[in-house]
């Protein structure tokens, strides 16, 4: 039974999420546990990991997409901008955010598409871009690089609130969402096509599995979350400014290497994706109810996210190892 | 004979200047094993994607059942049953059995108001279906392709083959990065495949692999047919000579020769 769990693409995530959560509770003392505490590293993880997921899903898929990094200024510029600047309705400017993500992920998903450079390059092409034109657009249209913004109560609630001590509406949105990627990575007919892209693109063409399509698809999914999480934040802090959010580029990948997914594609779970993000967040936020130097975290992070990687490699070949006892020698 | 089930007229293929295939011709029946015989470079990979539909022929035409088709993409062959099994099986290996088994063609089942990948019955299908063709060490639906040997993934890629509908089985060089013993399990596999009356094309630089199993022979070199026989109508060595080009075989063999002559004339006293 722990055998077969160890098979699976989480084993790793599951192992090192208990491992720190035991860690900071031992030093951070109850605190790190208590609702206050916990929601300090919840806010982080789902922040994280409503772009996280999507990710994830490009990597089991064989591609990457850093432009998130300044998908989520952007995001969040373009709230602020419409409905903060212009004084549009809250839905307009949810429509313009969106569509925004929705733009820039199409960008990308054709370009890897048509053009077969790999999407690491395409989508630091499309990073710089993105930032170019926020800081362009924001400053031509408003003359100004920060704009506030003051969201109704139902948009507030809806979208950038705190509930409880000081949890975000945003984990609420994070949990749904996992919820619903879980059902479509590993129960829905269409995840089994991800997973086939990312072993063998060529079988999976021929297999008849469109894979153009989807791979535009998830482009478009990781964008327009990474737009959502801008959005949200905007209305959160009832402002918004051009900024980078390069830290979301590494956090998002750190996150979902810790779960398990591989690098190369073809393997990975939405669960470890989950863990892992809990993970990162924990060891990110852990440290300050910590005595330790708080400059130890990103050692730590390093650290954690090279044993993972070895874990995950480990637990992988057993996978791959795996035959029934019966089966007799191979 | 009855009317073969597939076949190739006067196919020609050029990439731009460069005449890859020249002239192909060539038929399949039902339950008959036609051996594809070639060198490195004789040009079998490209014949392979004209005949699964990646690459579209220059010129000539392709006829199933006695009707002229035309395949624009993998999956218009497919469709047709025609099948085409690569050199590592095609699959996936981080997958499971069950899943990789029905990559593009899952099957679902109803849970409440969703739609789910249906595990179950896709890891039985697959079990099933490879272990009627002898391959009973497969027993786990679950395991991932990774964990198999390589003769299983053939096998395994093959049952998967019939199972949608193949009628045209292509199996490009199935036998050549396996062991001797794990050789036999394909061909084992391979001719089951005939016994169920699949026309099988089997491509191979093997000739022994291919005397094994062939019915039919043809031999390219340098993108042209350069032999069509039957079984038994050519002895190994006449194969083997055939492939490598003939006469440029004897010729090579008649310079060692001399160069050995001179060799002994000059060699030192020993």
């Amino acid at each position: 039974m722990f055998e077969s769990l160890l098979r699976r693409p989480e084993a790793g995530a599951l192992l090192g999420l208990i491992f720190v959560a035991i860690f900071f509770t031992v030093f951070g003392g109850k605190l790190f546990l208590s609702p206050a505490g916990a929601a300090s590293w919840l806010n982080m993880a789902a922040n994280l990991g409503i772009i996280a997921i999507p990710i994830g899903f490009l990597m089991i898929a064989g591609e990457l997409d850093i432009s998130i990094g300044s998908m989520v200024p952007a995001g969040s510029m373009a709230m602020g901008i419409a409905c903060g600047y212009f004084d549009l309705p809250i839905w307009v400017g949810i429509i313009i955010t969106m569509g925004f993500g929705v733009m820039i992920g199409l960008i990308n998903g054709y370009m890897v598409v048509r053009t077969n450079v790999p999407s690491l390059i395409v989508t630091l092409g499309t990073l710089f871009f993105t930032a170019g034109l926020t800081l362009f657009l924001s400053l031509l249209l408003t003359g100004n690089t920060a704009v506030s913004l003051k969201a109704p109560a139902w948009a507030k609630a809806a979208f950038g609130d705190f509930y409880g001590p000081s949890l975000q509406v945003i984990v609420f949105w994070w949990l749904a969402v996992s919820l619903v990627y879980f059902y479509f990575l590993h129960f829905s007919p269409w995840g089994n096509w991800v997973f086939a892209m990312g072993g063998d693109k060529t079988s999976a063409r021929n297999a008849g599995i469109p894979i153009d399509k989807l791979t535009i698809t998830l482009f478009v999914l990781s964008s327009v979350s990474a737009a959502f999480v801008g959005m949200c934040q905007t209305i959160l802090f009832n402002s918004a400014q051009v900024s980078t959010g390069m830290s979301f580029i590494f956090n998002t990948i750190i996150s979902v290497v810790i779960g398990g997914v591989l690098l190369t594609g073809g393997f990975g779970s939405v669960v470890g994706i989950f863990f892992g993000t809990i993970t990162f967040a924990m060891v990110n936020q852990g440290i300050y109810f910590t005595d330790f130097d708080r400059n130890l975290s990103s050692l730590i992070v390093g650290v954690m996210l090279l044993v993972a990687v070895l874990m995950n490699n480990t637990f992988r070949e057993m996978a791959l190892r795996y035959t029934p006892k019966k089966g007799g020698k191979s | 004979m009855s009317q073969p089930i597939f076949e190739l007229r006067n196919v020609n293929k050029s990439f731009g200047p460069v005449e890859v295939l020249n002239d192909i011709s060539l038929k399949v029946h039902e339950g008959e094993i036609l051996c594809l015989l070639g060198d490195n470079g004789a040009g079998k990979s490209t014949l392979i994607k004209i005949l699964s539909g990646v690459h579209d022929a220059t010129s000539g035409e392709i006829f199933m059942d006695g009707q002229s088709v035309h395949f624009a993409r993998p999956r218009d062959a497919v469709d047709r049953g025609v099948a085409t099994v690569h050199q590592f099986g095609g699959t996936f290996p981080l997958m499971s059995i069950g899943r990789s088994f029905f990559v593009g063609m899952e099957p679902t089942k109803k849970f409440g108001p969703f739609t789910v990948f249906d595990r179950q019955t896709a890891n039985e299908i697959a079990v099933r279906e490879v272990q009627e063709f002898g391959i009973t060490r497969i027993d786990d639906g679950d395991r991932l392709i990774g964990s198999l040997s390589g003769g299983e993934r053939q096998s395994l890629a093959i049952a998967r083959a019939l199972y949608f509908g193949a009628r045209v089985l292509i199996l490009d060089e199935p036998t050549a990065a396996l062991g001797v013993k794990e050789a036999s399990h394909v061909l084992r596999v391979v001719l089951e495949a005939k016994r169920r009356g699949l026309a099988v094309i089997f491509i191979t630089h093997n000739v022994t692999h291919a005397m094994t199993i062939g019915d039919h022979f043809a031999v390219l070199i340098r993108g042209s047919k350069a032999a069509d026989f039957r079984r038994g109508e050519k002895s190994r060595e006449e194969i083997t000579d055939l492939m490598a080009g003939g006469e440029a075989m004897a010729e090579l063999e008649a310079e060692i020769e001399e160069y050995l002559n001179s060799q002994e004339v000059n060699q030192p006293a020993t």
